[in-house]
This record gives structure tokens, sequence and C-alpha cells, in this order.
């Protein structure tokens, strides 16, 4: 009697362990799903579009009567916006996180910590109505020739939200420096200043660098920003100026209209998504790597 | 006198870098500000009561936000419906049962690579898998599967986190009471983790509700003149109803567009308040 309700409870911890490893399996199964769902139409779309199309035309016009499917004018959207995004984040980022980590006294720091992670928590529709309404105006008074819509606006906002996700891991890198190193730099008679950008910062540099090509990663797969600001036409040029269109926001253009299943335009949206996949995994992989570098304590 | 110079340049130097830095933490911030004054000035004409209450309309003064704003709590109760059990089951797994397996360790890199993935490609996936494939249309209930997806990395790092503050001694006494490896969980370490799970949970929750992206290529509606009448009617959220005022070209339509971002950032900040209050009442009563 008490063995067979012994068993029982056995059988009853068997079950609720692998309903928990199911519920874990689940984010193993997503990810399976995003590769297949975006493997079937890129390859459907690859059996009526030639690689060659892909990557050597300049045109991308898939909603047109004469179609081009060149790549190029998104990524070249995408890459213009990100590049703005970073160069406006990575000083930024860099100098906050110095800031936090090393010259910050303590309860300024608990205080203006969260308060620059709460750039990050803003819903992106709230940045896209900021850069429209109020950074491209703005803007317009200052850039001759700047479009209602742009890449310059768009990218600067975004810039502005991925601060966080540079400073907050530059911080735990820069963190992560041993007070003995420093205190070498000290003893040799190094200022704070040599101190920090001789010994200190270099020896972050791996964690820093996965905060940038993280901040990178993020920037590429920004939808909403740029879905309102940058404008839907891509074009191939690297003028900041001039109305373009990135990898996501021709997703939303596409996903807005009715685009039958099956047909070669609804395919676009897929072959898109891979190509944006591909981009921000390896990024982050790449990010991964070298943030476990720092966490582990070698440089 | 060369070195008393050469030291007070440095000091100059050094008080000039620090107040440079500083400047890089409070010049956003205060662009945060303005962006929020800004919207909130924008807003004010449109800001009534009759805007949460009234459905979108051709004519901007007379559009309201209500469906929006019923669409997205519907969505979010759904989201979390479906993401706190599979996130918390799957924290629970890496946490108390599967720590040193090799399929532990693949769920754990692969949940580090999802939270990377771009919020536009489980759009995607929402597309083909639940509206198509598993033939839930465009649905609510497609909405909220995609949305579920999109946040359980987050559920899950938040729920392994407060799991990991729950000693270990405590585990070990229940054990030499003579309680089951089940019993050690759902009755001591469960308990002891809540007040953090529910935080984590509010929060990565919050993160649905201002996710535009997957939504409009799941299928959301840009205009909707009715209320969802179940989890397999057609819907909207507030950031798509937004996106739709900001992409008109009439003046009138960003007035409508800025006071929905006002509703928004309230919802955000109220739920986010919960949160912090929740935590707060429930952490009073620690044992350790």
């Amino acid at each position: 009697m008490a063995q067979a309700r012994q068993r029982a409870g056995t059988l009853r911890e068997q079950i609720i362990e692998r309903a928990l490893l199911g519920s874990g399996v689940i984010s193993v199964v997503t990810t399976a799903a995003i590769l297949a769902v975006l493997a079937v139409e890129t390859v459907a779309f690859f059996r009526e579009v030639p690689l060659s199309r892909f990557l050597a035309d300049t045109q991308w016009t898939p909603l047109f009567a004469d179609k081009h499917f060149g790549i190029w004018p998104l990524l070249f959207g995408t890459l213009l916006t990100s590049a703005i995004a970073i160069a406006v984040a990575l000083p930024f980022g860099l100098l906050a996180a110095i800031y936090l980590s090393e010259l910050a006294p303590d309860r300024v720091r608990r205080l203006l910590k969260p308060l620059l992670e709460v750039l990050a928590g803003v819903p992106t529709i709230v940045y896209g109505y900021f850069a429209l309404v109020v950074v491209t105006p703005l803007l317009q008074r200052v850039v001759p020739g700047l479009a209602g819509f742009n890449a310059l606006s768009p990218g600067i906002v975004m810039g502005v939200m991925i601060i966080p996700m540079i400073s907050s891991l530059s911080e735990d890198a820069l963190h992560a420096v041993p007070m003995t190193v420093k205190e070498g730099a000290y003893a040799l008679g190094a200022g704070r200043l040599e101190t920090l950008f001789r010994v200190t910062i270099p020896s972050a540099f791996s964690g820093i660098t996965a905060s940038v090509v993280l901040a990178i990663s993020r920037a590429i797969g920004e939808t909403m920003i740029v879905a309102i600001a940058a404008g839907q036409q891509p074009r191939f040029t690297l003028d900041p100026r001039v109305p373009i269109e990135t990898m996501t926001a021709y997703i939303v253009q596409i996903s807005l209209g009715d685009t039958p299943r099956g047909t070669i335009e609804y395919r676009t949206i897929f072959v898109v998504g891979a190509a944006l996949f591909l981009m921000t995994f390896a990024m982050n992989l790449f990010s991964q790597r070298m943030a476990r570098r720092f966490r582990k304590g070698d440089g | 006198m060369m070195h008393g110079h050469e030291s007070r340049r440095r000091a100059l130097l050094e008080r000039g870098f620090h107040a440079l830095c500083l400047g890089a933490v409070l010049l956003p911030l205060g662009l945060l500000a303005l962006l929020v004054g800004d919207v909130l000035v924008d807003a004010a004409p449109r800001l009534s009561w009759d805007f949460l209450t009234s459905y979108p309309s051709r004519r901007a003064a007379q559009a309201g936000i209500l469906p929006g704003l019923v669409g997205s709590l519907y969505l979010i109760g759904l989201t979390a419906a479906i993401a706190l059990p599979l996130g918390v089951g799957a924290a629970l797994y890496l946490e108390e049962y599967g720590k040193r397996g090799w399929l532990a360790r693949l769920i754990e890199v692969n949940i580090a690579n999802l939270a990377g993935v771009p919020s536009i490609i489980y759009g995607l996936l929402g597309l083909e898998l639940f509206v198509r494939a598993l033939g839930m249309g465009r649905s609510l209930l497609a909405g909220a599967c995609t949305m579920a997806l999109l946040i359980l990395p987050i559920v899950i790092m938040a729920s392994r986190e407060a799991l990991r503050t729950v000693p270990n001694t405590v585990r070990e006494g229940a054990y030499a009471l003579g309680a089951t490896h089940w019993q050690v969980v759902r009755q001591v370490v469960l308990p002891l983790a809540f007040p953090g799970i529910l935080t984590g949970a509010i929060l990565s929750v919050s993160r649905a509700i201002g996710e535009a992206a997957p939504l409009i290529v799941v299928g959301a509606l840009t205009y909707i003149a009715f209320l969802p009448r179940g989890i397999d009617s057609p819907f909207t959220a507030l950031p798509i109803q937004i996106f739709n005022w900001v992409s008109r070209p009439q003046e009138a339509f960003m007035v409508n567009a800025a006071a929905g971002i006002v509703v928004l950032l309230a919802t955000l900040l109220l739920l986010n308040g919960l949160a912090i209050y929740l935590r707060n009442r429930l952490q009073r009563r620690r044992y350790w």
C-alpha cells in the first residue's frame, strides 16, 4: 500500500519534470521554427529569382511591373541608419559607462543608472513619432536639403535609444577590471585619466566591443522608428538627407498591404527577413563570445 | 613651479573630462524629458475622456483609442497567460532540475540567442505558424501567441534570476524533512521566489505592450470600429493605432498620435509602478 503510493509519487515527480522540460524545449522549437519558416520561403523565392539578381542588381522594385530584386538599396538603408545610430550611441554610451563605473559617487550612480535604462524601455513607436515630428523639423533648419523623410533623423533618435545598451554592458566590463591592475598603474605614477585610457579601457576592450556589436545588431533589427521617419523608397545611396527604406521598414510596408500568399512579393519579406536574421544572429554570437571573454577575466 | 603648473593642468583636464562624462549621461536624459514634454503638449488638446471611449474615425477630432486600448489589454492578458507558465516552467527546469545536462545547456544557449532576434522576425514566424499553418487567422490569439514567444526569453531570464536568490540552505532543509523534489520546488522555492518572478513577469509583459512591428506583420488591423469579441476576433492595439495616425499626412491626426502615446506611456508607467509596489510589498516577509 505504502509502496504503491510511493510509486505513484515517483511517477508524479517524473511527469512534472517532463512537463517543465517541455516548456524549456519550446524555446528550442521556436528557434527551429524561425529557421524553417525563413528557409522554406527563401528557397521558394530563389527558385523563381536567381541569386545573381538578388546580389548583383542595385534596384529593389518587387511591387512594380518592372521587377528588380537587388537587396543593396535595402541593405544600404539599414546600414546607413545603423551607422548614424552608432555614431551617436558610441561616444555617449562609452562616456556614460566611464562616468557610471569610474567617476560617479555611489549614490549618484544608483540614481542615474536606472534613469538611463529608461531610454531603452520607451516603446519604439514613441521614438518614431519624436523623429518625425520633432527632430526632422529641427534638423531641417540646420541641414540644407533635408527631406521630410530621411535617414539622419531616425538614425540619431535610434542612437539615443541604444545608448543604454552600450553603457550598461561597457560599464560591467570596466567594473570587472581588477582594482589591483588600476592600483598598479597608480603606483607607477599614472594619473586618473592616464590609468583610465591606458589601462582600464584597454583591459575592458572585449566587453566594450561586445556592447557595441550588440548595439549595432539592435539598430539593424529596429523597425518602427525607421518605418515612421525614414520613408519607403528603397534607394541605392548613402546620402542621409533623402528618403530611403530599411529592410525592416520594407517588411512593415508589405505587411500593411494585402499581398496574397504564395506570390513573389509575399516571399520577398521572408528573404529580407532571412538576411536580417543572419546579420543579427552573427553579430549576437560574436558579441556573446566577446562578452564571455571579459567575464572570464582575460581581457 | 613647473611641477605645480603641470599638476594644475592635469587637475583641470580631469575635471573637464568628468564634466564631459556626466554630460553624456545627462544630455540623453534631457532629450527624453524633452520628448515626453513635447508629446504632452502636443496631446493636450485631444486628451479627454471622449478620446478613451471613442472609436477611430475619419474625422480626427472625433477619433478615439478605445479599440486599441481594449485590444492591448486583451492582448497582454492573453500573452501573459501563455508566456508565464511556459517561462516559469522553463526557468524551474533550468534552475532546479536539469542543471548540468546537455539539454539544459542547449536550452540555455538557445534562449540567449532568441533574446537577440529582432522582433519583426517573430512577426514573420507568427504569420506563417499561427496565422497560416495553425489556422488561427489574423486573430487576437495569433497575436498573443507571437508576443508570447517574443517575451518568453525575457520571462525565463527574469524567473531564473528570482529562483537564484533562494538560498540553497532552504532547499536542503526541506529535503531533510523528507520532501520530494517537486514538494521542495512547489512549497518552498516557488513561494520564496514569487515576488521576483512576478516583478520580472510584469516587466516582460510591459515590453509586449509597446511592440508594434510583430503585430503589423501578423496582421493586426489599423482601422477597427468594434471591440474584440473573443480570442478569434480581429484586433488592433495601442501602438498599431498610433502608427496608423502617425502615418497620415494630416496635422490633426498627429495630435491623435500624441494623445495615443500619452495613453500608451501611462499604461506602461502604471504597470511598472505596480511591479515595484508588489515587489516592495511582498518582499517584506523575507525569511533570511
